[in-house]
């Protein structure tokens, strides 16, 4: 075990930093600090510029492989570049599921054409991708998905019916990965398809549902014979849920160390907070704060674990109590960040409805517990993989 | 930055792992906890003539393996794991430890070889209080002449009634706080020193009572700077906390694997109650405190590590120490409530192990401080 990085790492790191610091500056100056979660619907065109700009000096896109035009970076590389990103504050990523999703999973299951024709705009920072997954009927239960896909062979094109919804950044996006039932008389995970499906095209409607802070991030997107062309289907029909499922063991939780340093600035925030106001004196408060912070810096170390464990890509113990764990320790610094700010939590920054960053933070958290596999689906997955305890029952 | 075990860390644990399995077994538990001792000197022998764990982190020049404390709490991991019961923590984590951060180069070249052998060495600073730090301390000490005279009495002294040798901190006549403190080492067979076995909850750890009654040491044994020892003995009780944190990290796993395995063998409504989600999710609960555990004791390791050889980030320490403390305690005893609930009326049986790891658990929680001592040490870093 060793915990510094190689000089070579470090000088990395200042490359990185210098490049940040020259860059995010004028227009983008403005967007330093935002655009992260319950802040995401924010400044969406001059984000959207920023990702052009960090296109330009190589910066989308850094753990993919340089064949694909990735930076092809290390893994201590790649764990400097999000730490240093979220240190400077620069803007919560519009291109993030693109980059993060959609591009991954065409690098691993998409054809050689579906490569060369989406994953350049996923590089340039130019075209933006959604994700397609949740329905009113399929949450958690993702396998009753009921979206149909029929292959039309008049026009040789997929015809795609349905509904999906909670769908993040639809509206800004200019495609969405969308897994449809390619075999109509098929149950849970058989006969699902994965399609790529062009955003701007009379059969989809796209209708923002407001959220809990009065902000629309997600969305619902209907599909009433929407196209797909006949090569824009990943995989074969009936593959569908085997690369929904790929998608899920590309995030090696090399991000989520720039998740942290997001973190770490709200916490910053909330121990000043309390400074200022008289509540770091109050001794449960001091313990949460506390609490928090060991958290926070344990949340690290298990990162650190993850990143550094086989690269086989076996899943790690380490690895899958990572979300229950940071998503229920960001909901409590909500709460935190309420309970600091006693009774003027309640008074809005403006009317109607303008949440300040510590009230967008209380409300916003309550989603990082529901959204990529609730707590509870976190616990159910832990107790079979993890422990090998029997699996739910279903009815059959 | 590589933040795993090597391959040789691996099988230091593994090693540690299968020979704990077989000598530290329930049986062996039970048979030493209520023996004399509270150990099996037949077993602490091989621990340290075929294993050579007393001498880890013992640099090579006394005769030591020289290894890390990363190998350290890969061996105590499995102890707590094992619930063994023998004198290493007071030995190795407060001694040893003492003698590393504290001891001239004659005490060293005098004591580590005795530990290496086998004698058996404690750590007496606290006299009931609730602190664990240098303010705990509270037995005095006198200069006559170039001797100092103690005097007073000293509670939680882990194996105290067993030790060859004591470290012994103490606090210049007067003085409050951190200030006036000073370490010594001597052997336990001077005149003035009285010892006595405290009975414990948890049968696997002995504490003791030590009365020091005009206990006159001279030069020789006085550890690092008289009267500004607070430094030190603070340094010596990080790293013990570090060491204790792993043994709790070790327990962890243990309560959940046989939580896990009853779990599946016990049937009830025409299942197992491993099907049963109100348990699956207490064991995915307890797998997640096991996990952190771990992430929190190895990062504390490499930092106890920077400290004793004064690296880059050596003044981590404290931080890192109540960090892993503050999270294993909880942890710890959460984890052994859990698995009695989940054995039902068989765990608060006598003849099922989980009461040893229930009343373990929360003896170490107290031990070196509990999680809320820790948080608040955390938060005046912070906030103060
Ligand atoms: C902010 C936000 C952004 C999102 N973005 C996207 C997106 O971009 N694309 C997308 O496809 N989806 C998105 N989602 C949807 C998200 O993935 C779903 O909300 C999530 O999977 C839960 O499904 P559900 O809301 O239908 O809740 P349900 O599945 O109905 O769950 C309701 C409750 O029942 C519990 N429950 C369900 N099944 C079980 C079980 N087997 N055992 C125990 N308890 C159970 C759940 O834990 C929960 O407490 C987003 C959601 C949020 C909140």
């Amino acid at each position: 075990m060793k915990l510094q990085f190689s000089p070579e790492d470090e000088q990395f790191r200042a490359e990185i930093a210098g490049w940040l610091a020259d860059n995010l500056v004028g227009e983008f100056a403005q967007l330093k600090f935002r655009g992260g979660p319950g802040d995401e619907h924010m400044f969406p065109e001059e984000r959207k510029a920023w990702e052009r700009k960090l296109a330009e000096g190589g910066w989308t896109c850094v753990g993919w492989p340089k064949e694909v035009g990735g930076r092809g970076l290390s893994i201590e590389q790649q764990v400097i570049f999000f730490e240093e990103y979220a240190r400077a504050g620069a803007p919560g990523r519009m291109g993030h599921i693109g980059e993060g999703l959609a591009g991954p999973t065409l690098i691993a299951f998409g054809s050689e054409e579906q490569k060369s024709k989406y994953l350049p705009g996923i590089l340039s920072g130019t075209e933006f991708w959604c994700q397609g997954y949740s329905e009113p009927s399929a949450g958690s239960d993702l396998a009753n998905v009921k979206t149909k896909a029929r292959f039309d062979e008049a026009s040789g094109k997929w015809q795609i019916n349905g509904q999906k919804v909670w769908t993040s950044l639809a509206h800004e996006s200019e495609y969405c990965f969308v897994i449809a039932r390619t075999d109509p008389e098929s149950k849970a995970h058989k006969g699902l398809g994965f399609f790529l499906i062009k955003m701007d095209q009379p059969g989809v409607t796209v209708r923002p549902i407001e959220q809990i802070t009065g902000t629309s991030e997600f969305n619902e997107v209907f599909f009433d014979d929407a196209e797909c062309a006949a090569e824009d289907i990943v995989g074969q029909p009936g593959d569908g849920w085997k690369v929904a499922m790929g998608l899920l063991g590309f995030e090696r939780g090399v991000s989520t160390l720039g998740q942290q340093m997001a973190f770490q600035n709200e916490l910053n925030e909330v121990v000043k907070l309390a400074k200022d106001n008289g509540a770091a004196k109050d001794p449960l408060i001091r313990q949460r704060i506390a609490d928090a912070h060991i958290g926070l810096k344990i949340m690290r170390y298990n990162s650190l674990r993850m990143l550094s464990g086989g690269s086989d890509g076996s899943l790690q113990k380490e690895a899958l109590i990572y979300k229950l764990y940071w998503a229920t320790w960001h909901r409590d610094l909500g709460e935190l960040a309420v309970d600091i700010l006693g009774p003027e939590a309640d008074i809005m920054v403006n009317a109607p409805y303008e949440l300040n960053r510590l009230q967008s933070l209380f409300l916003f958290t309550r989603s990082d517990t529901i959204y990529g596999g609730t707590n509870q689906i976190q616990r159910n997955i832990i107790a079979e993989r993890g422990l090998g305890m029997p699996k739910e029952l279903r009815p059959v | 930055m590589d933040f795993a075990f090597t391959e040789e860390q691996q099988m230091i644990r593994d090693t540690a792992a299968a020979f704990l399995k077989a000598s530290s077994s329930s049986a062996a538990v039970r048979a030493a906890m209520v023996s004399d001792k509270g150990f099996d000197p037949a077993l602490w022998q091989s621990i340290c003539a075929d294993m050579y764990w007393q001498a880890l982190h013992i640099p090579e020049q006394y005769g030591g393996m020289g290894l890390g404390y990363v190998e350290l709490v890969a061996v105590l991991e499995q102890m707590g794991r094992y619930l063994l019961c023998a004198p290493y923590m007071s030995s190795v984590a407060m001694a040893t430890n003492a003698l590393l951060v504290a001891g001239t180069d004659a005490q060293k070249a005098l004591y580590l070889p005795q530990i290496i052998e086998g004698k058996i060495a404690s750590l007496a600073f606290n006299s009931a209080s609730r602190d664990w730090d240098a303010c705990a301390v509270s037995v005095t000490y006198r200069r006559d002449g170039n001797d100092f005279i103690l005097n007073g009495n000293y509670r939680y002294v882990l194996d105290g009634d067993n030790a060859d040798v004591m470290v012994f901190a103490a606090r210049d006549e007067g003085s409050v706080g951190e200030n006036g403190i000073s370490l010594f080492v001597c052997p336990t067979d001077l005149n003035g020193i009285e010892r006595a076995a405290l009975p414990t909850m948890d049968q696997t750890r002995r504490q003791a009572t030590i009365t020091v009654t005009n206990l006159r040491l001279d030069e020789s044994t006085v550890m690092g700077d008289v009267g500004k020892a607070d430094k030190h003995l603070n340094k010596i009780l990080d790293l013990a906390t570090i060491a204790l944190a792993a043994e709790q990290a070790g327990g962890m796993q243990e309560v959940l694997d046989m939580s896990v395995e009853y779990s599946k063998s016990r049937s009830q409504f025409g299942r197992t109650i491993a099907g049963f989600q109100a348990i699956k999710h207490k064991a995915a609960d307890m797998m997640l405190r096991g996990e952190v555990a771990r992430s929190a004791v190895y990062y504390a390791a490499c930092i106890a590590d920077e400290a004793l050889n004064d690296g880059p980030l050596a003044n981590e320490l404290s931080e890192a120490a109540s960090i892993a403390k503050s999270h294993c305690s909880e942890a710890y005893f959460k984890n052994a409530g859990e698995a009695l609930q989940i054995h039902g009326g068989v765990g608060f049986t006598w003849e099922y192990d989980v009461h040893l790891y229930f009343k373990r658990a929360k003896a170490s929680e107290h031990f070196l401080g509990g999680s809320g001592y820790h948080r608040e040490r955390v938060a005046k870093m912070l906030l103060d």
